[in-house]
C-alpha cells in the first residue's frame, strides 16, 4: 500500500463520519456509509481479531464500498452486547453483528442474563475452528494414542471459567478418566499457553490460530507433546480429522482407544453437541431482525466475493485456520446446529457442572 | 550467544528501514494524532488504534508499524495535560502524578511541573528502548521465571505503597485500601463466577466498576467541585511562575531518580499480567522514599511528578516484550496492535515466538519507532506547554462545565452504559468525602486497581503450591520462595517499614483541620456499613467456591477490624484531634462562596438531563444554564462557548466514531447522529 494509498483511506474514514448521520437509501447500495460491525467483546479477544481481519474485505465487496467499522460492546460474557442487538430491527443495512462460541453458550445453558433468541437473526457468514490439547514433555511421553497411562496423573490447568468454550476440553479429559485440575479466573487462551510454558500448568489446549501462533514453537523446542484435536465435521455430520492437523489424533480416536470411555451414550452426545456449538461453528455474523431478502442476498454475495478471492485461503490460515467458510445457506446450517442441543445434553452438562464445579446458572 | 551476533546487523536494518522520509513522515502523523486522542481524558490508545485499524490491511508493515507505533507512544505522554492542569488521571499510567502535578498547577507552575514530566517521558521512553535492545534478545527465560507467586509479590509490592501514602492516621488509609480492594472485587468473580455485591438484575454490576470511572471519581470530581465552589482560577491568584525551562532543569537535578523509575517501569512493564497499574505508584513511592525532605509530597513536589513520568513511557516499552515474545498483550492497546500486525503486508509477519527467529529486524524497528515517537511527541508536548498551562489562570468557573463535559463522555466511553455516569457520579461522592475527612485517596484507588491481581493471583498460587505440595514438601516451598520472591519479600518489608516511618510527613490532602465529632464520625460508620454489608454477601457465597469468597472475607473483615479500632479512638478522642480532620471546619472549602451540594447539583443535573433527551442535548441545556446562571455571563458568551464545546464534543466522537449516552427520548424517537 502506498502513501496515496493512505491518504485516500484517512479520506475515507473522515467523509465516512461525516455522513453517518445520512438517510437511508431504498435500493442496496451502501456508497458513503459506514457499516458498523458490532462485536460482543473488548479489542482484544479472537473475536476482535476475526471482524478486523474481515471487515476490510467485506468492504471492497460490498456494493458501493462502505467503510466497515468494527465497534466494541463487551460485557456481562458477551450477553450485553448480544441483548442489545436482539433490540436492534432493520433500519439501512449498516448493522452487522458478529457472535461466538462464548455468545452461543450462554444460550444453550439458559444463562439468566440471555435475553436474546438466534432464530430472530439473520445468518450471513458463519467461520469455525478447531482446538489441540497438548501435554507437557515428562507426561507426554506416556502419551500412546490412549489415556489409559494418563489416569493416574495430578494434571493442571490454566482455565477461562468451566461454562466457557474450555467446557469442551474439561469434559472431554474427564471423560478419558483423567484428573485435571482446572485453575480458573485466566483471561485468555494466551494466558493459559503462557502458565503452561512457565510449568505451573501440565495441560494446555488452544484454539487452531493459537496453537500455530505460539504452541508449535513449543513442539518444536520438545517441551510439549501434541495429544489430540477436537476433529472437524464432515458433510454428514461425522467427526473426522481436523484438515489443519492431519496428524494428530482426534478426541474421538482417543476416546475409543481409552479403556472406560465411550463414544455413544449421554456423555459423548453432550460433548459432541457442545463440541459443535463452539468449534466448527464458532463465529457467526448476523444482520438484524427484520432485514429484507435483497440486503441479505448482498451481503452474502459480497461474502460469497470475499471467499472466491484468489488469495483468500492464504490469509484466512494465517488469520483463522484452513476451516470452511460459511455463507448463506451454509450459514443458516452453521447456526442451526450451533444453537440446537438436544435437551439430554443440555441437562448432562449442567448437572456435571453443579457436580464438578458447583457452577448453577440462575 | 551466537544470538549477539544476529542483533547487530538486525539492528542496522532496523534503522536503515526506519530513516526514511516516507517512514518518518507516517511517524509523525501517528504521533500528531496520539497526542490528539490522548488529550482526551479515558479514551487512550485504544479508540486511537481502532480507527487505524481498517487502513492497515495490507498496508507497506514499516509504515503500518509508525502509524501506530506513533499513536501507541505518545498517548502516555499527552494524558499529562489532563492529569497536571485539571486534576483528570488521564489513564491508569498517570495517576500518581496527578498527587504531585496538580498542586503544581495550583501554585501557578504548570509549565514547570508539564515541561519536567515530559523531560521524564522522554528520558523513560529512550532509556527503555535502549534497555530492551539489549534485553530482548534474552528475556524469555526471565519473563518465564515470572510464576504466580512472584506476580503476588509484585502486587503486593504495590499495595504496600499504602503504607507510604496512608496518611496521618494510618488506620485511616488502611481502611481506605481496604475498601478500594472490596470496591474491586463488585461483580462476578473471575474464579467461579459467584456474584459479589450484584444481581443479575443489575448487568451493569456483575462487570464490575471500571478503572477510568473509579480514577476519574476518586480523583477529577472531588477537585472539580471543590475549585468550583471556590470560584477562583486552579492557579492561585491566576498568576502562571515557573517556565517550561525550570521544569526541564528540575529533571536534569533529579536525572539519576529518573533512571531508576525508568528502569523500574521497563522492569515491571516486561512482566505479563501486571500492566501498567502498579508501576506508576511503585515509582511514585520509590521517589517518596529516596527523597530527605518529604514534607513537599502531595502539595507540589516535583519529585513526585519525575518519578511516575519516568516509569510510564518507559513502561511501554517494557510492555512490547511479552506483546512481541510471547504475543501476550499487556495492555489493551497491545492486544490491537498485534491483531493489526497481522494484517500488515502480506500478513506473513506474525507476533509470537517466532518474531525474535523471523524478524529480528521487524521487532528493532518496532523498539526504535517507539523511542522516535517519544522524542517527536516530548518535544510538541513541550513546546505546547507553556500555551496550554495559560489554561490554569482562567476562572474555574468557565472550565468546570466542559471538564463536568469531559469526564461524562470519557466515563461513558468505558462501558458504553447509562449506569457509567451514574457510577461516576456515586464514586465522585465517595472522593468528596475521602478528601474532605482526609482519608487518604491514593491508598482507595491503590486498593481497587490491585483488587483483581491480588485476588486472581492468590488463588491461583494458592491452587498451584496446594498442588505442588501434595507432590512433596520441597517442590512446594521451592515453588512458593523462589529467590524472585524472596527478594521481591525484602523489598516489601524494608519499603513497608521505610514507608509508616515516613508517611505522616505526607499529606496527600495537605492540612486538614479538625472540627467535631460528628460528620467524621457518620461517616465512618457509613463506610463500615457498608463493609458489613458487603462482608455478609460474600459470606452467601457457598463454600465450594471458596475461591470468589476468601479475599473478600478476608479484606473485608481486616477493613472492618480497621473501622471498629477508628470507631472507638474517635469515642475516646476529644473533639479537635486530628482524628476528626475536616474540610469543611476551615481552609479553602469552608471559606468557598458556593455549597457543596449546590454545586453538586449542576452535575446531578447534567446526568439526569442526560437520562431523559440524551448527552449532546443535556449537554446544550446544561452549558447555556450553567454559562448564565453560575458564571454570569452575557449571551452572546454563552452561545458562543455552548457551540464550541458542543462542536468539539461531536468532532472528536464523530472521527473516532463514539457515541453519546442516549435518553428516553432515543428511545421514543430516531433521531440522526450526534443527538442519537
Amino acid at each position: 500500500m502506498t502513501e496515496f494509498n493512505a491518504a485516500r483511506a484517512v479520506a475515507l474514514g473522515v467523509a465516512a463520519s461525516l455522513t453517518a448521520a445520512a438517510p437511508a437509501a431504498a435500493e442496496v447500495e451502501f456508497g458513503g456509509k459506514t457499516i458498523e460491525w458490532v462485536i460482543p467483546f473488548s479489542e482484544t479477544g479472537g473475536s476482535a481479531k476475526w471482524a478486523n481481519f474481515f471487515a476490510p474485505l467485506l468492504s471492497e465487496e460490498l456494493p458501493g464500498q462502505p467503510t466497515v467499522v468494527v465497534k466494541f460492546m463487551p460485557g456481562a460474557g458477551s450477553t450485553k452486547g448480544a441483548n442489545w442487538f436482539q433490540e436492534q430491527e432493520y433500519d439501512d443495512g449498516t448493522l452487522l453483528f458478529g457472535s461466538s462460541g462464548s455468545t452461543q453458550f450462554p444460550y444453550l445453558l439458559n444463562d439468566p442474563r440471555v435475553r436474546y433468541e438466534y432464530s430472530d437473526w439473520n445468518p450471513v457468514m458463519a467461520t469455525g475452528t478447531g482446538g489441540v490439547a497438548y501435554l507437557n514433555a515428562e507426561d507426554g511421553a506416556r502419551f500412546d494414542g490412549s489415556a489409559n497411562a494418563l489416569k493416574d496423573i495430578d494434571f493442571i490447568y490454566g482455565s477461562q471459567g468451566a461454562t466457557r468454550l474450555d467446557l469442551v476440553p474439561l469434559l472431554a479429559w474427564e471423560m478419558l478418566g483423567m484428573n485435571v485440575e482446572p485453575v480458573f479466573g485466566i483471561k485468555g487462551r494466551g494466558d493459559g499457553r503462557l502458565m503452561f510454558e512457565r510449568g505451573e500448568a501440565t495441560i494446555d489446549y488452544q484454539t487452531s490460530s493459537g496453537y500455530l501462533g505460539g504452541s508449535t514453537a513449543l513442539v518444536e523446542a520438545g517441551t510439549a507433546v501434541p495429544m489430540m484435536t477436537w476433529g472437524a465435521l464432515d458433510e454428514d455430520g461425522n467427526i473426522v480429522r481436523d484438515p489443519t492437523f492431519p496428524d494428530i489424533p482426534t478426541f474421538k480416536e482417543v476416546c475409543e482407544a481409552t479403556d472406560g470411555c465411550e463414544t455413544s451414550g449421554d456423555a459423548w452426545d453432550a460433548w459432541k453437541a457442545f463440541f459443535v456449538a463452539g468449534f466448527p461453528s464458532q463465529k457467526i455474523a448476523f444482520l438484524p431482525q427484520g432485514t429484507p431478502q435483497e440486503v441479505i442476498d448482498a451481503y452474502v454475495a459480497a461474502f460469497e466475493a470475499v471467499r472466491a478471492r484468489e488469495d483468500f485461503d492464504e490469509l484466512a490460515a494465517k488469520q483463522v485456520g484452513e476451516y470452511p467458510m460459511f455463507v448463506g445457506q451454509g450459514a443458516q446450517k452453521a447456526v442451526k446446529s450451533a444453537t440446537t442441543v438436544p435437551d439430554s445434553a443440555k441437562a448432562f452438562v449442567l448437572k456435571w457442572l453443579e457436580d464438578s464445579y458447583g457452577v448453577v446458572l440462575k | 550467544m551466537e544470538i549477539f551476533a544476529t542483533a547487530v546487523p538486525a539492528l542496522g536494518d532496523a534503522w536503515a528501514l526506519i530513516l526514511q522520509p516516507v517512514v518518518l513522515g507516517y511517524l509523525v502523523l501517528g504521533v500528531v494524532m496520539g497526542l490528539a486522542v490522548g488529550v482526551f481524558p479515558g479514551l487512550g490508545g485504544i479508540a486511537g488504534l481502532s480507527l487505524l485499524l481498517p487502513f492497515m490491511f495490507g498496508m507497506d508493515p514499516v509504515l503500518g508499524l509508525a502509524l501506530m507505533i506513533g499513536m501507541v507512544a505518545v498517548v502516555p505522554t499527552s494524558d499529562t495535560f489532563a492529569s497536571v492542569l485539571m486534576g483528570i488521571p488521564g489513564s491508569s499510567a498517570s495517576q500518581a502524578t496527578v498527587l504531585d502535578g496538580f498542586p503544581m498547577a495550583k501554585k501557578g507552575q504548570a509549565a514547570r511541573a508539564l515541561s519536567a514530566a515530559f523531560a521524564s517521558s522522554l528520558f523513560g521512553g529512550l532509556v527503555g528502548a535502549g534497555f530492551l535492545t539489549v534485553f530482548i534478545l534474552v528475556a524469555r527465560p526471565i519473563v518465564l521465571a515470572f510464576g504466580l507467586p512472584e506476580m503476588l509479590m509484585i502486587t503486593i509490592l504495590g499495595l504496600s505503597m499504602v503504607a507510604v501514602l496512608a496518611g496521618r492516621i494510618a488506620l485511616k488509609g488502611l481502611a481506605a485500601a481496604g475498601l478500594g480492594l472490596m470496591i474491586g472485587t463488585i461483580g462476578e468473580a473471575d474464579a467461579g463466577g459467584s456474584l459479589r455485591m450484584a444481581t443479575y438484575d443489575i448487568p451493569y454490576l456483575t462487570d464490575g466498576l471500571q478503572l477510568v470511572i473509579v480514577g476519574l471519581g476518586i480523583f477529577a470530581v472531588p477537585e472539580i467541585v471543590s475549585l468550583l465552589r471556590q470560584d477562583r482560577s486552579i492557579a492561585e491568584g491566576a498568576k502562571l511562575g515557573g517556565g517550561w525551562m525550570d521544569g526541564v532543569r528540575d529533571w536534569f537535578a533529579n536525572l539519576w531518580l529518573s533512571v531508576r523509575c525508568s528502569l523500574i517501569g521497563v522492569v515491571v512493564g516486561v512482566i505479563p499480567g501486571l500492566g501498567g497499574s502498579v508501576v506508576d505508584w511503585i515509582a511514585y513511592g520509590h521517589a517518596v522514599q529516596t527523597t530527605k525532605d518529604k514534607s513537599g509530597f502531595g502539595k507540589g513536589e516535583v519529585r513526585g511528578v519525575i518519578g511516575p513520568e519516568s516509569s510510564n513511557n518507559a513502561k511501554e516499552g517494557g510492555g512490547l516484550v511479552p506483546t512481541l515474545l510471547f504475543g501476550i498483550p499487556g495492555s489493551g492497546s497491545m492486544a490491537i496492535f498485534i491483531g493489526a500486525v497481522a494484517l500488515l503486508g502480506s500478513g506473513d509477519i506474525e507476533v509470537g515466538p517466532n518474531m525474535l527467529k523471523d524478524n529480528l529486524d521487524i521487532t528493532y524497528s518496532i523498539v526504535w519507532l517507539l523511542a522516535l515517537a517519544n522524542v517527536l511527541g516530548t518535544v510538541l508536548c513541550i513546546a505546547a506547554s507553556g500555551g496550554i498551562a495559560r489554561l490554569t489562570t482562567i476562572r474555574f468557573t468557565y472550565l468546570a462545565p466542559f471538564l463536568f463535559m469531559l469526564i461524562s463522555f470519557a466515563a461513558f466511553q468505558s462501558g458504553q452504559n447509562f449506569e457509567d455516569l451514574l457510577a461516576l457520579f456515586v464514586i465522585g461522592l465517595i472522593g468528596i468525602f475521602l478528601r474532605r475527612f482526609d482519608w487518604s485517596r491514593p491508598a482507595f484507588l491503590i486498593g481497587f486497581v490491585l483488587s483483581n491481581p491480588v485476588e486472581k493471583f492468590t488463588n491461583q498460587a494458592f491452587q498451584i503450591a496446594s498442588f505442588r505440595f501434595r507432590k512433596s514438601f520441597e517442590e512446594g516451598i521451592e515453588y512458593i520462595f523462589s529467590p524472585i520472591v524472596i527478594v521481591l519479600l525484602v523489598i516489601t518489608v524494608v519499603s513497608v517499614v521505610l514507608g509508616i516511618r515516613q508517611s505522616k510527613a505526607i499529606m496527600a490532602e495537605g492540612e486538614v483541620r479538625s472540627g467535631s465529632k460528628r460528620a467524621p464520625m457518620v461517616f465512618l460508620l457509613v463506610i463500615a456499613g457498608y463493609l458489613l454489608f458487603a462482608l455478609i454477601n460474600a459470606n452467601a457465597i457457598p463454600d465450594f467456591n471458596m475461591t470468589d469468597k476468601i479475599i473478600p472475607l478476608v479484606v473485608g473483615g481486616f477493613s472492618l477490624l480497621c473501622c471498629l479500632i477508628l470507631l472507638a479512638q474517635m469515642i475516646r478522642r476529644p473533639e479537635g484531634d486530628p482524628i476528626f480532620a475536616d474540610k469543611e471546619v476551615a481552609g479553602e472549602d469552608a471559606d468557598a462562596p458556593h455549597g457543596l451540594w449546590l454545586t453538586l447539583a449542576w452535575f446531578a443535573g447534567l446526568i439526569a438531563a442526560t437520562w431523559v433527551v440524551g448527552f449532546i442535548l443535556a449537554l446544550a441545556g446544561f452549558l447555556v444554564a450553567f454559562l448564565r446562571v453560575r458564571a454570569g455571563a452575557g449571551w452572546g458568551r454563552t452561545v458562543l462557548l455552548t457551540a464550541a464545546g458542543i462542536a468539539f464534543m461531536c468532532l472528536m466522537a464523530g472521527a473516532l466514531n463514539r457515541d453519546f449516552p442516549p435518553g428516553l427520548l432515543q428511545e421514543a424517537v430516531d433521531l440522526p447522529w450526534p443527538l442519537k
